[in-house]
């Protein structure tokens, strides 16, 4: 998950400064959000999907202040 | 007058709060434990500073679903006297009861110092016993103390005269130097709809005794002791003095 468009990122707009004085001026806009992995019992990706997506809604994500995307990569095998 | 002082695991201001409580003798501060089921009948509610769950995930994101907040969210919703401070004031608004949500200090850094706040109205529980416009000198201890809120709701604040305190210089403006975190429009506190329920980053239980080096957060307490006696109107009074000791 990452801050919202249009939010103003503290930490995105100093790591972006960082990265223009390092020469990569070309990055005009970061965003600096997090990534959580999650293991998660369901009898399949749809139902796993679904109930992340109910975690992040509850708990996860905050939605004034964050977007997020939940996508399954893959499976872990008993 | 019963008082609620709710302890999360890593709140760290729950002491300073019961202490300034105990400062005045009709107040019976007694300690909840995030566990406790039941706030029992108390007549108002502090949610203290501190790192609750280490401010794990979000500040207050996990403290707002420890069992007690069930009974806190009642008594709010009751139109109960609920203050929450510094870690307080961002689990009320994880948990709704305010709007908005505090983001990381625009400096990225964390920020222990004086700051100046205007008591921007006398309309609430916790602020009638303050002249507004007056301007106080409390502490702010916090990295992540930065009020946002979409524009719709920060004009709703304004134009409801939601806005408890403002950040200012110690001359009373909004000038370069007052903001200490880039909150927007300089808010420091905030009521929600019905105004019985405030959230404030600086620690006025902080600014309760002169050795402390301020007495200004002394009218929080004057206030809510007033409005729970029944005093409805503001009244501003020499909020900043000292409470009659036993």
């Amino acid at each position: 998950m990452k801050p919202r468009r249009g939010l103003l990122d503290p930490q995105g707009k100093a790591t972006q400064h960082a990265l223009e004085s390092l020469g990569f001026g070309e990055a005009r806009e970061v965003r600096v959000g997090k990534v959580m992995d999650l293991e998660v019992e369901a009898a399949g990706p749809d139902q796993a999907s679904e109930r992340v997506e109910e975690m992040c809604r509850k708990l996860l994500a905050n939605p004034v202040t964050e977007d997020y995307e939940v996508s399954v990569v893959g499976e872990v095998s008993e | 007058m019963r008082v609620a002082v709710v302890t999360f695991p890593g709140s760290n201001c729950d002491y300073d709060c019961y202490k300034a409580l105990q400062l005045f003798p009709e107040f019976s501060p007694e300690f909840r434990w995030h566990r406790d089921r039941e706030l029992g009948g108390v007549d108002a509610v502090f949610l203290p500073g501190g790192f609750s769950y280490g401010d794990y995930l979000r500040p207050g994101a996990i403290a707002r679903f420890s069992p007690i907040m069930e009974s806190v969210t009642a008594f709010a919703r009751a139109g109960g006297p609920v203050i929450g401070i510094c870690n307080g004031f961002q689990l009320l608004c994880e948990n709704g009861l305010l709007p908005g949500a505090l983001l990381r200090n625009e400096s990225l850094r964390f920020r222990s110092h004086e700051v100046h706040v205007r008591v921007e109205t006398e309309r609430s529980p916790f602020t009638l016993a303050y002249e507004k416009g007056s301007v106080l000198r409390f502490h702010i201890a916090h990295g992540d103390g930065n009020y946002h809120a979409d524009r719709e709701t920060l004009a709703m604040l304004e134009g409801e005269d939601r806005i408890a305190f403002r950040y200012v210089t110690p001359s009373g403006d909004l000038g370069p130097g007052s903001n200490p975190n880039g909150s927007a429009h300089n808010i420091a506190g905030i009521l929600n709809t019905e105004r019985n329920v405030l959230g404030m980053m600086p620690h006025p239980e902080r600014s309760v005794e002169a050795l402390l080096g301020s007495t200004d957060g002394l009218g929080i307490f004057h206030s809510l002791r007033a409005h729970l006696s029944g005093a409805t109107a503001p009244l501003a009074t020499t909020a900043t003095e000292a409470a009659p000791r036993d």
